[in-house]
């Protein structure tokens, strides 16, 4: 789960690291208000979306009833998608030098691995190879001193600078584990009058951890259906296509996208409906993919603890309540199978073995044959 | 021979009294997998099914001698119950749950590392020698003993490819599921390794999908395997920034991409193919 900027300042703030004043405003009032206290100041729209600033959603206010006046601009607007409803007012700082540091986890290494650069201010992606200062942390014995002095050694920093911003890191590595971070980072981490800053900051939580988090507010991304999907607790992630696939399993919903793909075809979503999933979720399931209104529905099942009768007997009932107008493709191998091919073949259903000639068939009946 | 279990290893169950726990213990059983103990706090001195319940991992260790254990206790309690097995002895730990967190994972992989322990998962099916025992959840009846070693980071998509190779006479000497998390105890390139010193292994079927680097960490081993690698890669079709079921099948940042990992297994000398029903063909190829 992304954390709004506000929210992750607030967290960098909690455990000392240095940020600019703050007060997070729903109205213009509250932002002229805000001016009174924190002046100049940046008055930024709290949406998870990038490039704010280019699109509109960052702007500089002298005093309060110039605040009011970009607050309104930018309170409702639509960024990228999303509705601007809070806005964080934030004091304007002199920037002097940018950095850039941050922790994540290294899934290769299975360590937690730390970041770091004098060349802030841009994505680390477009950072020189040689600019980046990588170092991992053993995870049980945590960031010691010297390696959060080392870090800003080989950044090319000295004096009070290079102490300042080694203190920085073992915080940044304390935000990291208390708050089940993947990744948490601040770029640019700014020297404005001897001070060094956090300027801007992401902090991603796990979401498995988020039970060990309930103090945070619940930030959910994701279309409206996704959202809803999410609800019923299955995977699902919506594409651009018109076939809708219900499978079972990740890696094998992912298969399914391919072979679509490979046939001509375009998925309309990713759905996982779960390595075991039972009548009810699987007919839940189905009944997302019918509302979609797609050309046609491929339903690809490899039984294992999946029961084929359970999902022949969940698709069953979706035709039955809901109706099923659109061209099915059922494919149905595994646990139960004899069982549920009979199920669907007394609803005139005829169920395929084969992978690959069902996605074949879903495609055809999209009307998309190469 | 095999990889990691065989009818030699004693499993001690953890959670084996829950609806899962219990299941699955009936299905391992099933198989002729060597159950010598269970754990449940609550339902200790008990039997369950016949197989002792302990208190604690260490009294089934030293009681029935348990030497592997699987997890199926609630994601929030796993990291406890990893480190509970590891601490008792246990040389194989598999950890069934999902959404454990990362952190806590990372935690497991680096005691399991200290003391010499392997952790299969989290996130993962288990893993089957099959004719010799089975710790997990796939299904029993896809599997047949023989040359190939599978290594596969999903369940379904997996037994969707054992059903496919057993079918075709191609039986699996170790069929294991290195988990869908992005940190993992075996990866393929420590699956790999072990593949390549086992006799009975001719042949690898590795399945990957997007996310991580994991499958070019192995391309870099397989240049110096001497048997031959079939890959499968899942996710061409997965748009970047999505979490695509697994946790750890998502591209971030440009990384992650299946172009880069067949790119990689191919410069490897592994036969990538496009679509998981071409794997079964492709490996009676590469065996001749």
């Amino acid at each position: 789960m992304k954390l709004y900027e506000y929210l992750a300042k607030g967290r960098l703030k909690a455990h000392g690291i240095p940020v600019p004043p703050g007060v997070l405003c729903r109205t213009p009032d509250e932002v002229a208000k805000a001016l009174e206290e924190i002046c100049p100041a940046a008055v930024k729209a709290q949406v998870l979306v990038g490039g704010r600033g280019k699109a509109g959603g960052i702007k500089f206010a002298q005093d309060p009833e110039e605040g009011r006046k970009v607050a309104s601009e930018i309170l409702g607007m639509n960024l990228k998608g999303y509705t601007v409803e809070q806005v964080y007012v934030e004091g304007k700082i002199d920037v002097e030098r940018e950095f850039y540091v941050s922790v994540t986890v290294d899934r290769n290494a299975r360590k937690p691995l730390v970041m770091a650069s004098s060349h802030g201010g841009v994505e680390i992606e477009d950072v020189e190879d040689k600019y980046i200062v990588r170092r991992h942390v053993d995870e049980a014995f945590g960031m010691q001193g010297y390696l959060a002095r080392d870090i800003a050694a080989e950044m090319g920093l000295e004096g009070d600078i290079a102490k300042q911003v080694a203190a920085i890191l073992q915080k940044l590595y304390e935000v990291f584990r208390t708050e089940d971070a993947e990744l948490v980072e601040i770029n640019p981490l700014v020297v404005s009058g001897g001070k060094v800053i956090a300027a801007d900051a992401r902090l991603n939580i796990d979401d498995a951890a988020l039970f060990r988090h309930k103090d945070l507010p619940q930030v959910d991304e994701g279309t409206e259906l996704e959202l809803k999907v999410k609800e019923i607790g299955l995977a699902f992630v919506q594409l651009d296509g018109d076939i809708a696939v219900m499978a079972n399993g990740a890696g094998m919903a992912m298969a399914t996208l391919d072979a679509l793909q490979h046939f001509g075809g375009q998925p309309a979503n990713f759905l996982d409906a779960g390595g075991g999933a039972s009548v009810e979720p699987t007919a839940q399931a189905m009944g997302v993919l019918v509302s979609m209104k797609p050309k046609a529905i491929f339903v690809n099942i490899f039984g294992g603890i999946t029961r084929c009768d359970d999902v022949a007997n969940a698709i069953v009932q979706v035709k039955k309540t809901q109706g099923i107008p659109v061209p099915l493709v059922v494919r149905l191998v595994g646990t139960n199978e004899q069982q549920g091919v009979e199920i669907l073949r007394r609803e005139g259903i005829e169920a395929f073995r084969e992978m690959s000639e069902a996605a074949e068939k879903a495609v055809e009946l999209a009307g998309e044959v190469r | 021979m095999a990889i990691i279990i065989d009818q030699d290893t004693r499993v001690v169950v953890q959670g084996m009294t829950g609806n899962q726990g219990s299941f699955h213990t009936g299905q391992m059983v099933k198989y002729g997998t060597n159950v010598v103990a269970g754990t449940s706090p609550s339902k200790a001195g008990q039997e369950h099914d016949g197989i002792p319940v302990f208190a604690s991992v260490r009294e089934a260790v030293l009681e029935r001698g348990a030497n592997a254990s699987i997890v199926f206790v609630p994601a929030a309690f796993a990291k406890d119950a990893a480190f509970e097995a590891i601490e008792a002895g246990c040389k194989v730990v598999v950890m069934i749950p999902e959404h454990i967190p990362v952190q806590d994972s990372i935690l497991i992989v680096e005691y399991a590392h200290f003391r010499g322990a392997k952790v299969v998962g989290p996130n993962t099916y288990g893993l089957i020698s099959p004719g010799k025992a089975k710790m997990g959840i796939m299904p029993n009846h896809i599997y047949a003993p023989g040359p190939v070693g599978l290594v596969a980071r999903s369940g379904t998509l997996s037994y969707e490819i054992a059903a496919a190779l057993t079918q075709a006479g191609l039986g699996q000497s170790t069929a294991i599921g290195m988990g869908g998390d992005p940190v993992v105890g075996q990866v393929f390139n420590d699956v790999l390794h072990q593949f390549e010193k086992d006799p009975e292994t001719k042949a690898c079927v590795l399945v990957g999908e997007i996310g991580g680097s994991a499958e070019e960490e192995a391309a870099e081993f397989i240049k110096t395997m001497t048997k031959p690698v079939v890959a499968y890669l899942a996710g061409r079709a997965a748009p970047p920034g999505k979490r695509m079921g697994h946790a750890g099948a998502i591209i971030e940042r440009g990384r992650g991409t299946l172009e880069s990992k067949r790119k990689a297994l191919e410069a490897a000398g592994v036969t990538v193919v496009e679509m998981p029903w071409e794997v079964a063909p492709a490996v009676k190829k590469v065996l001749g």
